[in-house]
């Protein structure tokens, strides 16, 4: 079953392909020939035997939102572990060991245990989830993943009755991820959290792909967690551990600067970051002089997710 | 307003236009990576704040050498701080918001970051209409009073800068590093400038006290004194 969202973005907004290829092409090229035998120029490279071609739609896969071009995705990340730049983390992902990767499920379960990655894809139903992705920074991208229900993979432990959250740990390769190596910011290895009716959510995605394809290393390979509602940050990436807990876990950028980033973090235009306003977006691939997109609260899955938060002071659990 | 001009000056108010170049060289060869709009905006920001702090850096660089060929460069880049901090504040309207007026003043309001820009916009401002040789003979002492808030721009710059930020915090701390050399130079200049004041006055006894004990000067002069 497809159900549509009702926001989708106008077609005035988007650039259109045509002309956006064309731009690309002469970037793409300095790209190949400056990244030549890196390893990435591979990733770069049109893909015409993707992984995952025709995947059926997922639940709520707005099919109307014209994804936003892949270049731009592969080509602007925040991964701190590697970089606190949109643009090294690129180059330098490419060095992570992703395979094999084996996930470890456990705490307030009746099945943990730790499951390699490809016996997780068989029992999982792989869909295209397109969905909107806004970044607490104030950008937005439009990303056709590919993945399955986060639900679906907790219901195979049978979480126990006081399960009440769910804590993601992401790897920690310190010699592979310089930032870990020199313990700059953050706490590492990166923690992020859900409610356990947040993970339950069939919005709520474990992304191992994207157009149709592997995920990127510096999109979050080999898997990834995709909550389309909540601000990019909460999307960690590089899952090697998802523990459901009694409490909530301490999640990483929440302890950095807890005024600042929110346990919570669903998008909301109404409440600002202490430092900047959330009212606003500028789309990825969207042109000079365009105006920004008006953020929509939930990132305009309010239809499938506001129920979570009926009773709950945004402002406050922000 | 406008200057004597000589070769040297010409040579250097071409120069700084060079990044402008370089910003459109990069825009027409879609070199500003998937985000050219942020991109655009920072970079016009970056220039205006290094342009903000060769500006501040000359009367030191000045008072350091004793060169005062380079005072005369002060209203240029100074100038040129007040040209990119324009196209900044041009991108952020145009480019970035379209001349959406609502979504600006929104965003203006909530984000705290933008205050310290346009409290350091305003200064700079004010500070590029009143450069004139003209004005700063009709301003007095005004004039030098007023531009002294080229500080209070700087900092309010560096605040700017370090406050849109998600966590990355090295490159503002090196212009933060940079304005606070330069403000600090000027404090120690103002500081020995006042004890060289003061030392004057205990010289001066000191001076009196010695001659009083070889009763060289007599009580009542000393009293006069």
């Amino acid at each position: 079953m497809i159900i549509r969202t009702t926001k989708d973005i106008p077609a005035s907004e988007i650039t259109d392909p045509l002309v956006f290829r064309e731009r690309r092409k002469i970037i793409k090229a300095m790209l190949a020939t400056m990244v030549a035998g890196t390893g990435i120029a591979p990733a770069l490279a049109d893909n015409n035997n993707s992984a995952w071609a025709n995947l059926p739609k997922g639940d709520f896969s707005a099919d109307l939102l014209t994804p936003t071009p892949a270049e731009l995705i592969k080509n602007y990340t925040n991964y701190y572990e590697f970089a606190f730049n949109k643009q090294d983390s690129t180059k330098l992902a490419q060095n992570l060991r992703t395979d094999p990767w084996s996930v470890e499920i456990s705490g307030e379960v009746e099945n943990p245990g730790i499951f390699y990655l490809e016996d997780i894809l068989r029992q999982q139903v792989l869909q295209e989830r397109i969905y909107r992705f806004r970044c607490v920074e104030a950008w937005s991208m439009v990303v056709p993943w590919v993945g399955f229900s986060l639900g679906n993979l907790l219901k195979t432990v049978k979480p126990l009755s006081t399960a009440k959250f769910v804590k993601f740990t992401a790897v920690h390769q310190p010699d592979i991820m310089p930032r870990q190596r020199n313990n700059a910011m953050l706490e590492w290895p990166y923690v992020e959290g859900l409610r356990i009716d947040e993970a339950m959510h069939p919005l709520a995605t474990l992304a191992v792909g994207m157009y149709g394809d592997i995920l990127p290393k510096q999109n979050g390979a080999p898997l990834r967690l995709i909550v389309p509602w909540k601000y990019g940050f909460k999307n960690i990436k590089a899952i090697v551990k998802i523990e459901l807990l009694k409490r909530p876990p301490i999640t990483s950028w929440s302890q950095f600067a807890p005024k600042e980033y929110g346990f919570y973090a669903n998008v909301n235009p109404a409440v600002s970051h202490p430092r900047w306003s959330q009212n606003s977006e500028r789309q990825l691939g969207s042109g000079f002089f365009s105006p920004r997109r008006q953020t929509e609260l939930f990132n305009g899955y309010g239809e499938q997710v506001a129920s979570l938060y009926s009773d709950m002071d945004l402002r406050h659990f922000f | 307003m406008f200057l004597r001009i000589d070769n040297r000056w010409i040579i250097t108010i071409v120069a700084c236009l060079i990044p402008l170049l370089g910003l459109y060289v990069d825009i027409a060869f879609d070199n500003l990576g998937a985000n050219p709009i942020q991109a655009l905006h920072i970079r016009l920001g970056d220039w205006s704040l290094r342009f903000l702090c060769l500006t501040l850096a000359i009367t030191p660089i000045q008072t350091i050498t004793k060169w005062r060929g380079m005072v005369t460069y002060r209203q240029i880049f100074g100038l040129y701080a007040f040209f990119y901090a324009t196209l900044h504040l041009l991108a952020y309207l145009l480019v970035d918001h379209a001349l959406m007026w609502r979504m600006v003043a929104i965003d203006i309001i909530e984000s705290p970051y933008i205050w310290f820009g346009v409290l350091a916009y305003l200064i700079i401002f004010s500070l590029a209409i009143t450069s004139s040789k003209w004005a700063k003979k009709r301003m007095g002492k005004a004039w030098k009073k007023l531009h002294r808030l080229i500080y209070v721009a700087a900092v309010a710059a560096v605040m700017h800068y370090f406050l849109q930020l998600k966590g990355n915090l090295a490159e503002p701390l090196f212009y933060s590093m940079i304005v606070f050399l330069l403000l600090g130079f000027r404090i120690l200049v103002w500081v020995k400038n006042r004890q060289l004041h003061k030392m004057m006055i205990p010289t001066g006894r000191r001076v009196l006290v010695l001659a009083e004990k070889q009763g060289e000067i007599p009580e009542a002069l000393r009293k006069r004194r």
